[in-house]
């Protein structure tokens, strides 16, 4: 959109970010980077600062250390509307206090783009009609959201990312509590933005599986430092998986893709 | 569902407007809507307004009344009733407002002005202002303003003690209002058990609420605050929208929460202050009116914070109305009407969210 985009091709680069939580280290030197149509997915064990990662590249949590930036410039120096207007999160547990239906929960991703007494116009009905549609709940469009099923749950709160309309979407642990199809399908319709929409993606996932199968890059995570950090078939490899996860695992490809499938192998010599 | 990576539905999409009011009927919030939706509910208030203003122990003619100056049913209505049901407007408006807006703010359909300890803090400094202050001539005027003093007084301990790290927590905030609501109805029974019996009554009426007799400046006090923060309310509405998302989706939708939070604490404590001033503790106002009105009209504030005011009106006129003539004579506090109907209420809402997981 902006001749800026162009010129700082990485649209996200953090470095050396060093974090914690009172005496606790949870990151110690992490540096990524991530272009335009890119997804990024991070990986590793349960406590290894994949969500604080996130978290701070939201604006959310402070790093003792270290940078943000987005499009070049900061991410401190966008103010807050700003700054929804071009990137987008999707937490692990979306809880609505009150009975929204479906609609209004997705043109809540419209309220960066409006004025403090604006009502949602023809246009902002017609982004949200678009982003219901892609995931499938035009049919649910004035469901209260606290009847749906957490996965039908999951894929209100990623339409409403795609209402936002956002340059960078972060989104931790997009397929939890999704079954197969639904969650082949978000990661596919991410994919779709990322090309259609030159939209970064940065997600935290446990499926080491679809991180191979949907993402340009993986970071692996262990401590709050990387371990490894650079295209799946680099970095999901039978060592760097077992040193991570201290279990053993079967590492081979998926004869219908092609992409890099990890399969647990308890008991397995290395 | 067919899956094309090529489809970009954002550029190939174009409905008319006509299909997609038809597609999304209903489902969310539009300018037609908040238009009738206000207009029939200014109508139904206005309406009870004028049946309050009508009914009493006295039969009296409004007609009459209106063009007829020298008449008693003039007297009757100026100087009697209408000042009563306007003030039971503003004060009912103010009070489902703020539980609206603070049902929000906390993220829990279960909070109203009482449960931040606001209004005991205001009962209670009304209680001393009247001990202390009756055998002066000026104590009428007085002890509203000390009610309120105190109302806000109790404000600034509940909001500070609720800071956590520079952050106003709403579970937080919510347990330390519990307890200092807790704390001033103790405090206020202490004095009760302590004072002459002459003062039972008056404290009777600051614990159960009342609406009797204001004078014209208390009116315009309660006029000015309730439609200052009406205006404020409705302007932070989206934030209250976004805020029931939880903090961390709000801020990611540009919102700036602990400033959005600070404002609509600080408005909510002034307007119930104000309204504990000149009424006492009218309890369950609050919570009754946003809710039914949640169910009738969904949950989006910027049509649900307005209708609240209305709805409050309607509501506390009418139990006013019931107040004054079951059983007269003689009154029943206003207060008592509203936690009668209220309690029960309660329950019903406590027992139909406990089927739900629900979370602060």
């Amino acid at each position: 959109m902006k001749p800026a985009m162009a010129i700082h091709d990485s649209v996200i680069k953090v470095r050396n970010l060093v974090a914690g939580y009172g005496s606790l280290t949870v990151l110690s030197g992490v540096s990524i980077e991530v272009r335009a149509g890119e997804l990024l997915a991070i990986v590793g064990p349960n406590g290894a600062g994949k969500s604080t990662l996130l978290r701070i590249m939201s604006g959310a949590f402070k790093p003792w250390s270290g940078t943000v930036e987005l499009f070049g410039r900061s991410i401190a120096a966008y103010g807050k509307r700003e700054l929804a207007r071009n990137l987008a999160t999707v937490a692990q547990e979306n809880s609505v206090a009150f009975g929204f239906t479906v609609l209004e929960i997705v043109l809540m991703g419209r309220a960066p783009h409006l004025g403090p007494f604006h009502l949602e116009s023809a246009r902002d009905l017609e982004i949200a009609y678009d982003a219901l549609d892609r995931f499938g709940l035009l049919r649910l469009s004035s469901r209260s959201i606290q009847e749906l099923s957490g996965g039908e749950r999951k894929r209100v709160f990623l339409a409403r990312v795609l209402a936002q309309e956002p340059k960078i979407a972060l989104l931790d642990e997009p397929s939890a509590f999704l079954d197969l199809r639904h969650t082949a399908e978000i990661f596919t319709r991410t994919r779709e933005l990322c090309a259609s929409r030159a939209m970064a993606v940065v997600a935290t996932l446990h499926d080491l599986n679809a991180a191979s199968e949907y993402a340009d890059a993986v970071l692996l995570l262990k401590d709050g430092r990387a371990v490894a950090y650079g295209s799946p078939e680099q970095v999901l490899t039978a060592d760097n998986v077992r040193e991570v996860y201290e279990t053993e695992v079967y590492v081979g490809r998926n004869p219908a893709t092609g992409a890099i499938a990890i399969l647990p192998a308890p008991g397995a010599r290395p | 569902m067919k899956i094309d990576p090529a489809h970009d539905p954002g550029s190939s999409i174009a409905l008319e407007s006509g299909a997609l009011t038809a597609a999304f009927a209903g489902a969310h919030l539009t300018r037609a809507r908040i238009v009738a939706t206000l207009s029939a509910l200014t109508l139904l208030t206005a309406a009870i307004l004028i049946g309050a203003c009508a009914a009493g122990t006295v039969h009296i003619s409004l007609i009459r009344a209106i063009t007829d100056p020298a008449s008693p049913d003039h007297a009757i209505l100026f100087v009697a009733r209408l000042p009563r049901v306007l003030m039971g407007a503003l004060v009912g408006g103010i009070l489902a407002i703020v539980g609206a807006a603070l049902q929000a703010l906390v993220r829990n359909p279960l909070a109203e002005g009482g449960i931040l300890g606001i209004s005991g803090g205001g009962a209670l400094g009304a209680i001393l202002a009247l001990i202390f202050t009756w055998r002066m001539s000026a104590a009428a005027e007085i002890v509203p303003l000390c009610a309120f003093a105190a109302a806000l007084g109790s404000t600034l301990l509940v909001y500070r003690l609720a800071q956590l790290h520079g952050q106003l927590e709403p579970f937080t905030l919510l347990l330390v209002g519990v307890i200092f609501n807790a704390f001033w109805g103790a405090a206020i029974m202490l004095v009760n058990s302590v004072v002459n019996f002459y003062y039972t009554h008056s404290i009777l009426f600051w614990l159960m609420g009342s609406l009797e007799s204001p004078s014209r400046g208390e009116i315009a006090m309660v006029a000015g605050i309730g439609f200052g923060g009406l205006i404020i309310l409705t302007a932070t509405a989206r934030d209250l929208n976004l805020l029931s998302l939880g903090d961390d989706a709000a801020m990611d939708l540009g919102v700036d929460v602990s400033r959005s939070r600070r404002i609509i604490f600080v408005v909510t404590s002034i307007m119930i202050g104000a309204a504990v001033s000149v009424s006492g503790i009218i309890s369950f106002v609050g919570l009754i009116v946003p809710h039914i009105l949640r169910l009738a009209l969904g949950a989006d504030h910027r049509l649900l914070l307005p209708a609240s005011m209305l709805g409050g009106a309607a509501f506390l006129v009418a139990s006013d109305m019931i107040a004054r003539t079951v059983i007269a004579p003689a009154e029943i506090p206003v207060g008592a009407i509203t936690a009668l109907c209220g309690g029960p209420f309660f329950i019903y809402m406590l027992r139909r969210e406990g089927r739900r997981s629900f979370s602060l």
